[in-house]
Order: C-alpha cells, then structure tokens, then sequence
C-alpha cells in the first residue's frame, strides 16, 4: 500500500505545548484537551469515529499498558474499533490510513502521547538496538548520530557550519510556532561557540528534550469536505526500514526515505528526480540529519523545509513525527500552500523512515 | 572452540520520576488525610477512586471531587496461597475488590481479620490506616481493610461492579 485509492483527508489537527517536563499531568490529563481540541475543530466526537489508533512507548513512562490507560482521555465505551502501535503516532496514522483506504469507515483518530522526561530518554532509546552486540554497550542516541555526523564530514558534502545553519534557521522558524520549545536568532558564529556534547555535534545540534501530545483527525471523500474547507488530501504514504546493524549502513544517505518518497507517488522509481512541493516537514531529530533527508528527497531552494521548527525545535519523542505530519497539513488546510511532504522517523541514526504526501487536491478524480 | 555460548546476561536498570498527575495528587494528598477522595464525571455522573482526571466512559475532564466513605463491599476477592519472592504478608491472605461506598467503580485492596474461609462476596469491609501520625501521600497509609460488622450487601447492590 503506497499510493491512496480512496480519497482521505487530513480535516483536523491539534497539539499540546511542547515543554521540558510535564510536571502537573498526568498522561490521560496531558492528553485530554489535545483529544478535546482536534474534536472540537471538525464539531465531532468519539462517537463519530469509525477506528481510533495511537502511537506511543510504555519504556518512556515506565509503565506496561500505559496506551491502554491513555484511552481514558477519549473514553472506551461503547466498545470501539481501536488500536496502537508502540512507535511515533505518525505510524500509527499510517494504520488509521490504510483502514480507511480499505474498509467501510469514514473516519479515523489518530493521537499520541510522549514524556521524554520521566527517565533517561538516551538510556530508553538505546533499549531498541540490538540487544546481543550492541545495546550492552549503551551507546546513547547522541553517541550514534555522533558518528553518523563525523561520517557526513568526512565524505566532505557538509561540516560543523551547515549544521549550525540548519539549527539557526529551526530556531528562527519556531519563534513563529507558540508551541515551540527552542526558539530564537543565533548566527551561526554564535552557535558554533557551543560546547560539544558528543563531538562532532555542538549542543545546537541535538534535539530538546520534551514532553508533549498531539492528534489529527483523518476522512475520507465527501465526509473530509463536509468537514473541512480545505482537507489536506493524502494522496500517498509509505514507510520502510534498514538493517538494524549500524555497520551495514552508509549512515550518510537515507535510502529509506528515498524509497518510501517513491512509494507515496512524490518521486519516479530510479533516476536522480527531486521532490518538487511547496512544504517539507522533516522529522530530523539532530541538524545534521535534515541535510541527509534533503539529500535523498532531492529538495530545493524552493521549498519551505521545517517551517515550524522541525524537530530541533521540539521532540517529544513518539509524538515529533506526527507533529511533522500535523504541521504540513495544517499549511494546507490554512491556504499557505498547495502540496506538502511530512517524513517522520524513527529507530537510530533514521533507520526507519515514513513519508507522506499531502495536497490541496486528491489523487485523481477524487471521488469513489 | 568448543562449547556454544547459550546465555548472555545484559543487566538493565532505568530509573523513572513518576508524575502523578493533578488527579491522582489529590487523591494521594486525601490519603494523607485519611480519606478517600474521588471525582465524578459531569455526563454519566458515575464516581470514580483512584481518579484519573477523565471519565474512562465519556473522555470528559472529571472535574467535581467527592469524598467517599471509608466502608465498601468485597464485590469479589481471592485467597493467595502462593509464595514468591517479596512477599510481604503472611499467606493465605484475601485480595479483594472493594467498592467503596459512594463509588463506581472497585479497587484492589488486602483483607485482614477475617478467617481466609469465611470472606464472600457482598461482606462489608472498612479502611484500617496507619497512625495518624504516618499518615503520608501512599497507598501504604491504608494498612487493609476488615469486617465492619454490617450485615452483607445484597447481590444486586453490588452486581453491575463485577
């Protein structure tokens, strides 16, 4: 499943403030008005979806069944077709989207939830590598994208100075966006003065710890137009994954993200084509990698990339990819642009990697 | 190069810092009181202990707080006769679900002072707490519950909760 063949529709969208530490809330209190927010923009409620699914981790919270404790934010009764993935909630929107290309509902909701401050995030995200060979070791993420980072130098397309620049321009961008995290006008110069945190990546280089929740709304055909006047219509998703053994890749190119553009119709099989839209939303954790995603989308001068922020911005972790999803479509759905790619990541060092492709108008003649 | 290695130990240890909640604050800030505090939901007003700070039911804030008494029913209950590792009570020891009175919905609680033969269903409990001067924000303020003495709840009182 790649490419839509019935027309569904991004009609709603909605997040919580993206912050350090949630101190006051709980998840289902965190949750709540995000659930409250997105169904409150369409006029809907819990009863009118026709399949609910999330996307978060029960190792960042430390506790088993945490998603099943979070429905209490959209309340489960009567029972309700539902289900979840333990990975960012962008892939739980990738199952939310497939239902609604392949059965007889008309609507979907799509939330997740992540609390990057309850523990050691690096200790929990070096959890899901190799448990025999590496884990043991406790390589921490920044560790990995370190040397994923010094890879990209050595092969001399970019250095510490476009890595600067990707996380200067994040933050000029997010003094736009008010649930932004980091924001502000650092040159260059300015950021090139901050320490290493693992060398080569400066503290401007990494992502913000975070704690946050988000939820969209997806429709499909004449339901997302009665919803919405401009539904932001997917009109392709895919998702692909490399090898977990870090050594077996070339850290510096994302051909997943690549193919996965191919799978959602954005780019010709083969050839050297770029991704021509008029927004980018790149789920880039750490500077570096958002010049390794547009490397492998081919993206030009003449697209917006990361006009919220990104993830340098703010991360909560299983929540910044669908937030990236969230974003592009919410520049659809407010007229500032026609067509828009949203990626979201995730695993070490982008080994994971979705891409959707969202516009103004569905595939084809739009109607079923 | 002669045995195959078949085990690999890899120990693990993550620390957590739990955020309660503004809910579940208040409830544990009613245990250090002594009391159990709960919350209603403003559209099927149904009262729920512990609270969560959402109706499970309607997904609507429980906003209206309500103090629950300190007696309830054993709506079910099993005795332990099984050892493990850290236990700390002494077995055979009855787990029960308790509704306490005033609540919709039960919790797991420890029966004390009862012979293990003669719990049932429908019994009516109530609240043993620590000294006054122990009382703190956890669970552990409520040492277990035990026969009030009332005569048993009918079946029907209690049958929706099971």
């Amino acid at each position: 499943m790649a490419r839509s063949v019935r027309p569904v529709a991004v009609v709603s969208f909605a997040q919580s403030a993206m912050v350090r530490r949630e101190e006051r809330l709980n998840d289902v209190e965190m949750l709540q008005p995000v659930i409250a927010d997105v169904f409150e923009k369409v006029g809907l409620t819990k009863d009118d979806m026709g399949f609910v699914c999330s996307g978060s981790c029960d190792y960042l919270v430390g506790a088993p069944f945490s998603f099943v404790g979070a429905l209490d934010a959209v309340g489960a009764w009567p029972p309700m077709r539902e289900s979840h993935v333990e990975m960012d909630g962008a892939f739980a929107m990738y199952e939310a989207w497939t239902q609604l290309q392949e059965d007889d509902i008309e609507t979907a909701l799509v939330f997740s939830f992540g609390r990057s401050s309850m523990s050691e995030i690096g200790r929990v995200l070096t959890l899901q590598l190799d448990p025999y060979y590496v884990a043991p070791l406790w390589p921490d993420p920044v560790a990995l994208a370190a040397l994923q980072a010094q890879a990209l130098i050595d092969s001399g397309r970019y250095g510490e100075a476009d890595f600067a620049a990707v996380a200067g321009r994040s933050r000029r961008d997010a003094r736009n966006n008010p649930n932004a995290q980091v924001s502000g006008d650092p040159s260059t110069e300015e950021l090139l003065g901050d320490d290493y945190v693992v060398a080569p990546l400066r503290r401007h280089a990494l992502p913000p710890i975070t704690d946050g929740a988000t939820a969209v709304i997806l429709a499909a055909g004449d339901r997302a137009r009665e919803l919405c006047e401009r539904p932001a219509w997917i009109t392709g998703m895919d998702h692909r994954i490399e090898t977990h053994a870090l050594g077996a890749r070339d850290l510096t190119s994302s051909p997943t993200t690549r193919r996965a553009a191919v799978g959602a119709g954005l780019l010709e099989d083969g050839g050297d084509g770029s991704v021509a839209v008029d927004v980018a939303e790149l789920h880039a954790p750490f500077a570096h990698q958002e010049l390794i995603l547009r490397d492998a989308l081919g993206l030009g001068d003449g697209v917006a990339v990361n006009p919220s922020g990104g993830a340098l911005a703010a991360n909560a972790v299983m929540v910044a990819g669908l937030v990236r999803i969230g974003e592009a479509a919410g520049r659809i759905m407010d007229g500032t642009a026609r067509t828009a790619l949203a990626h979201a990541t995730s695993g070490p060092c982008l080994q994971q990697n979705l891409v959707c492709a969202l516009a103004a108008e569905p595939a084809g003649d739009g109607r079923r | 190069m002669s045995e195959p290695v078949t085990m690999l130990a890899t120990p693990i240890r993550i620390e957590y810092e739990f955020t309660a909640g503004l809910a579940q604050s208040r409830y544990l800030k009613g245990i250090a009181e002594g009391r159990f505090l709960g919350q209603r939901c403003p559209q099927c007003q149904k009262v729920y202990v512990p609270p969560r700070g959402s109706c499970p039911t309607d997904g609507v804030p429980t906003t209206d707080e309500v103090v629950l008494g300190n007696t309830g029913i054993v709506t079910t209950y099993c005795v332990v006769n099984v050892p493990f590792q850290g236990q700390s009570i002494e077995i055979p020891y009855i787990c029960a679900q308790i509704l306490l009175d005033g609540a919709n919905i039960a919790f797991m609680g420890l029966i004390q002072e009862v012979p293990t033969a003669e719990i049932r269903m429908g019994m009516r409990v109530e609240a043993v707490w620590v000294d006054k001067k122990d009382l703190g924000p956890t669970m552990a303020s409520v040492k277990y519950f035990r026969p009030s003495g009332e005569p048993d709840a009918a079946y029907e009182t209690f049958s929706e909760y099971l």
